[in-house]
């Protein structure tokens, strides 16, 4: 194909060392964005407020990156830190919550299920914030990796 | 190899790969709702509930039944018609699932209405009046006293009967056969015992024809 040559702006194309770890950070979006909608609309589990929040963060780093993956578009690390960044800090703070580390009476849990529900557990086991922090920080450290190989 | 196709070939797995989930979930949980429907079969008809058309028809279709639940609402004149146009072979039971905020309330006014004689008549008036009363926000289930004003009832015997313990046993029975069958969204629709698990009106018509069928009716 021939847009394999066309560079993007301000996108280091043809030597695409970033390539992998941005494709890897992608990928875990991909997954973890499949599963949140698996557990939400098969499962029929209903996402508690702090859920939605990280989805909003989720959800449009399978765009922003499959973006940059398609045009070798080094900007899409720059435009996915923020998201992940802050879904990183919301599923923290999830996780402390459903420990019970955090009060739930700060958050406005009121409508819908609750936060610190143990219902918010795959299998029975895994707490869902904590596969959501894993995704979050996998995807940190693919982000952080493919930032470092685009300065070099 | 191009880029471009590994993303795209990553898409189509996962996608792949959640329609196979799909498929193997609603399997496992069609068979687990079929198994909770065999093993709790005394649990799918009480003598206590309202039934609509012959008594003793061949075929009874269970649904589990939501006054604030816009698709109860949407399925009940569908479910009459079926009644109706079976010349007595097929009837309907129905059995309250109270999944929204007021629900109950309204059953228990339904269910006053029913002790004098009244039930469709009140059922009819309120599911009319549903988006009025039933927003899930903010629902008002005491609006449909009003609403049933004038179809002839003591009103003052009806609203100690709702508050009653006969009605509040019924319900209590009510919401834990719906445990049991696993129902949890409404309308939940059993015919002859056998769950309507693909939702809509032509599976519930085709299941029916089938339990006519096996009920060897002309």
């Amino acid at each position: 194909m021939s847009e394999e040559h066309s560079v993007a702006p301000n996108g280091n194309g043809r030597n695409a060392a970033f390539w992998m770890p941005l494709f890897l950070a992608w990928l875990l979006a991909l997954l973890a964005t499949a599963g949140a909608l698996f557990l939400g609309e098969v499962m029929g589990k209903t996402p508690c407020v702090l859920c939605w929040y990280q989805r909003i963060a989720m959800f449009p780093l399978v765009l922003v990156l499959g973006m940059g993956l398609f045009g070798s578009d080094a900007r899409s690390v720059r435009y996915a830190l923020p998201l992940a960044g802050a879904g990183w800090g919301i599923a923290a703070y999830h996780l402390l919550v459903f420990w019970g580390v955090v009060s739930e009476g700060l958050v406005p849990c009121g409508k819908g299920s609750s936060c610190a529900d143990a219902d918010v557990q795959v299998a029975g086991v895994v707490p869902i914030p904590l596969l959501s922090l894993a995704a979050f920080s996998g995807i940190l450290v693919a982000l952080w990796v493919a930032r470092r190989r685009v300065r070099e | 190899m191009n880029k471009k196709w590994i993303v795209l070939g990553t898409v189509a797995a996962v996608v792949l790969a959640f329609v196979a989930g799909v498929v193997v979930f609603t399997n496992r949980s069609n068979q687990e709702v079929k198994q909770a429907a065999q093993t709790n079969s005394d649990a799918m008809v009480r003598p206590h509930s309202p039934i609509f058309g012959n008594p003793a028809a061949k075929v009874t279709i269970v649904e589990f039944f939501d006054p604030s639940c816009e698709t109860c609402r949407a399925f009940y004149p569908i479910v009459k018609r079926m009644v109706n146009a079976s010349f007595g072979q097929v009837r309907l039971v129905v059995r309250y699932a109270p999944l929204h905020h007021g629900s109950d309330t309204a059953i228990k006014i339904l269910e006053a209405a029913r002790q004098q004689g009244k039930y469709w008549e009140a059922l009819e008036r309120a599911l009319a009046a549903q988006p009025q009363w039933a927003a899930h926000d903010r629902p008002q289930p005491q609006m449909i006293w009003d609403l049933i004003g004038d179809i002839g009832l003591d009103m003052a015997k009806a609203k100690s009967d709702a508050d009653g313990p006969a009605i509040a046993q019924l319900l209590r029975q009510d919401v834990a056969d719906m445990q049991a069958l696993k129902v949890n969204r409404t309308p939940g629709f059993f015919v002859n015992g056998v769950p309507l698990r693909e939702f809509g009106e032509a599976q519930l018509k085709m299941l029916v024809e089938q339990e006519l069928k096996k009920a060897g009716t002309p």
